[in-house]
């Protein structure tokens, strides 16, 4: 337990409600909402979409990643950026243009189609959970390791947080918040980079030799261990260990355990594999050589460079590439940013400054991952390498300036949660309100506990992947789903709503299957679990080309104002082309208040569907 | 939405009431080419199908060449172990080409693209304009 990490982490809850309020004080209604975005500038935008897309899996996972697979996760990061390359190629000013609030807004507008609206929203709730329960995930750990209360206890604290913020209405409204989250994330995560980096060269010498031996890794001093769950342990190289509780080791694989010497509890680990049970608490001596669980990388050289491995890896290097780039333009809390630019001209220069933002930010988690393998080894014997940034600063320096740096971080990660958190929650409610239950705000109160427990609850009970993993999944659901729906759907005439909704059922079908087989078979290797973890490049493929044959085959079925609907996505903005549901409705807004966006959305679907009528 | 317009289509008068809508917008004088795209005339419609045309020809050039360099990355590091052999500060080159040099790559292609589409647009307007 580190008293300054919870201040850190309280300073944050605060710091982040007091800039709602401040923020949102003048701006309690929804026209002035609307009128005050127009003037926000694009890089105070770009800081708040960078400062909501960094997650926990930026903050936390890309290091603990790193920690276990080596170099094969800086994959990760350069997915991660490139999605918004993606965005800018071909998604964000089009987009912006079309005037579409969310996804299924998208669909309504270009299709003309109530059905494959539906689905979409179906599919935002399905991305955004899919991506909200890994979170959550990160959160119970990071409370847990930092405060000492239990995993579930850190989910909820989490996810009342959450819920207060997007209830008060004022935490996503504003700009102002996310753009301040980017700082805190930023500062939180350099800073300890700089300070642990140079204690490192300080003793350097102890640790260069270390990396590129294929050994493994080795605990600089004795270390006690404590197991939560049950782990597969891969031995290389043999070792002594005390089991000071618990069940201990149980040899699994490898030749015949021939004891040298047994004295008290004291457990040799013979080469082969070692299955520990949850509970176990083991000690182990100072420079003995550290077991790794079964998916990490065992030797300091494998990890280090890039290896000739199993063909299955390179796949899963690919599939992860295609789904972070094409997958970052179906995420719905990123696309509710892109509305808060006033033209598409200012959507696209947004894009390319998010671009900067995220490329510094991802140098440094390599860094910090690294350091991890020298200093934090005992997270590979538990498998929880999602918190080697949170306990790296309190291993390398000791005493209270570890216990600052730790605060630092600590408040950076739940920033990073925070953020990422109510984005989902509040997109997640925006649509469903806007869809489901339409009217009072009551309702959308009502939406919003339910898309915020559900996933609490989800997280509680799921086993827990890494969260750079299970993230993975929700970019290649939004990947096989969204992207040939976006993409067709800006640049191709042709696109039907039959071939969209052939699409999403397609793409989304294959990688919900995937998602289920894989929680149901669990963590395996090869080709199978690979495919299951990384479904994109199956999916992404099919998803688009079903798009494509279906549209062809009931090229009849081409909405009637396609051609509009182009003019006004694709003429420059200064002509003046742009419908905007803002401008259209904005009179209809001024004379109620309302706390939240989702609101205005309800309100124009309430109209529309009375006009049909 | 769509209504309307069809009704506005039908009407004179509604319809001179939209350029004033846009009028407010700051646009001063409705050039003939904007009427000409407003009603999706066959000249009109041919404008715009060649503004998406040159638009989508960049951006996917720009895709296919990012697409090209990242994805040769897994492959060369993984085929050609010399690479890995070579230390920069003493820092192995692998963890140079992945961990640093795909940032500013990405923001330069992003830089290119932003600055074509809007010399598309650019273009475009002058042709309305004129």
């Amino acid at each position: 337990m580190n008293p300054w990490a919870l201040g850190g982490v309280a300073l944050i809850a605060v710091g982040t409600f007091g800039l709602a309020a401040w923020g949102s004080r003048g701006a309690r209604t929804t026209s002035d909402f609307l009128l005050a975005r127009r003037m926000v500038g694009v890089e105070r935008n770009a800081a708040a979409i960078a400062g909501e897309y960094l997650s926990a899996a930026s903050f936390l996972g890309i290091a603990g990643l790193l920690l276990k697979d080596g170099i094969e996760a800086l994959w990760y990061p350069i997915g991660y950026t490139a999605g918004y390359l993606a965005l800018i190629l071909f998604v964000a000013a089009p987009l912006r243009r079309s005037g579409a609030y969310t996804l299924p807004d998208f669909a309504q507008v270009r299709l003309d189609s109530s059905r494959v609206r539906t689905l979409s929203t179906v599919l935002v709730v399905l991305i955004g959970w899919l991506y909200l329960v890994p979170q959550l995930q990160a959160a119970g750990v990071t409370l847990s390791t930092v405060t000492g209360i239990s995993y579930a206890g850190g989910i909820a604290m989490v996810a009342i947080v959450v819920l207060a913020g997007v209830l008060s209405g004022g935490m996503r409204v504003v700009t102002l918040v996310q753009a301040f989250q980017y700082g805190v994330k930023l500062f939180a995560i350099a800073v300890p980079v700089f300070v642990l980096f140079f204690v490192f060269l300080g003793h350097d010498s102890q640790h260069r030799r270390g990396l590129d031996a294929p050994m493994p890794p080795v605990f600089e001093r004795a270390t006690t261990v404590r197991i939560e769950t049950d782990v597969r342990l891969r031995v290389t190289e043999a070792v002594w260990v005390e089991v000071l509780s618990g069940p201990g080791p149980e040899r699994v694989s490898g030749p015949a355990e021939q004891p040298p010497g047994r004295s008290g509890a004291t457990v040799y680990l013979a080469p082969g594999m070692h299955a520990v049970s949850a509970d176990s608490e083991l000690r182990f001596p100072a420079g003995s050589a550290v077991p790794a669980v079964a998916d990490a990388e065992p030797n300091n050289r494998s990890w280090l460079l890039p290896q000739d491995g199993d063909s299955y890896e390179l796949f899963e290097t690919y599939s992860l590439l295609m789904s972070t780039f094409l997958g970052t333009m179906g995420l719905p809390h990123v696309l509710v940013r892109f509305y808060t630019n006033p033209t598409g001209w200012s959507a696209r220069r947004t894009t390319l400054v998010v671009l900067g933002l995220l490329g510094l930010f991802y140098l440094f988690p390599t860094v910090l991952g690294v350091l991890s393998r020298f200093y934090v080894p005992q997270l590979l014997v538990t498998g929880k390498t999602d918190a080697a940034v949170l306990l790296l600063p309190t291993e390398m320096l000791g005493g209270w300036p570890g216990e600052l740096v730790g605060a630092i971080t600590a408040a950076g990660a739940f920033a990073a949660f925070l953020s990422t958190s109510s984005g989902l929650v509040m997109s997640v409610a925006g649509v469903l309100f806007t869809d489901l239950l339409p009217g009072r705000l009551s309702n959308f109160r009502l939406v919003a506990l339910g898309s915020c427990i559900l996933p609490a609850a989800l997280a509680v009970i799921a086993i827990g992947r890494d969260i750079s993993q299970s993230v993975g999944l929700a970019f290649a659901m939004a990947a096989s789903t969204f992207f040939p729906l976006l993409v067709l759907g800006i640049w191709w005439r042709g696109l039907t709503a039959v071939g969209a909704m052939s699409g999403l059922v397609v793409g989304g079908g294959l990688v919900l299957l995937a998602v289920l087989t894989g929680a149901f078979l669990g963590d395996g290797y090869g080709w199978w679990s690979a495919v299951l973890l990384q479904p994109a490049a199956f999916t992404v493929p099919l998803a688009f080309l079903v798009t494509v044959l279906v549209s062809k085959l009931t090229a009849g079925g081409v909405p009637e104002a396609t051609g509009r609907v182009m003019l006004r996505m694709h003429t420059p903005d200064r002509l003046g082309f742009t419908r905007d549901r803002s401008a259209d409705h904005h009179a209809a807004e001024r004379s109620t208040t309302a706390e939240n966006p989702g609101r205005s959305n309800g309100r124009h679907r309430l109209r529309r569907g009375r006009r049909r009528r | 939405m769509t209504s309307s317009r069809a009704s506005a289509a039908q009407q004179r008068p509604p319809r001179r009431k939209r350029v004033v809508l846009a009028n407010r917008r700051g646009e001063r004088q409705v050039p003939r080419t904007i009427i000409e795209l407003e009603d999706q005339s066959t000249m009109g419609e041919a404008m715009v199908r060649g503004l998406v045309r040159a638009q989508l020809r960049t951006a996917l050039l720009l895709a296919g060449i990012s697409v090209v360099v990242l994805g040769a990355l897994p492959a060369l590091l993984r085929w050609v172990p010399a690479i890995s052999r070579i230390q920069l500060w003493a820092i192995p080159l692998p963890w140079i080409v992945l961990g640093v040099l795909p940032f500013p790559f990405i923001l330069l292609i992003g830089y290119i693209a932003t600055r074509e589409a809007e010399r598309h647009e650019r273009e475009f307007t002058e042709l309305v304009d004129r």
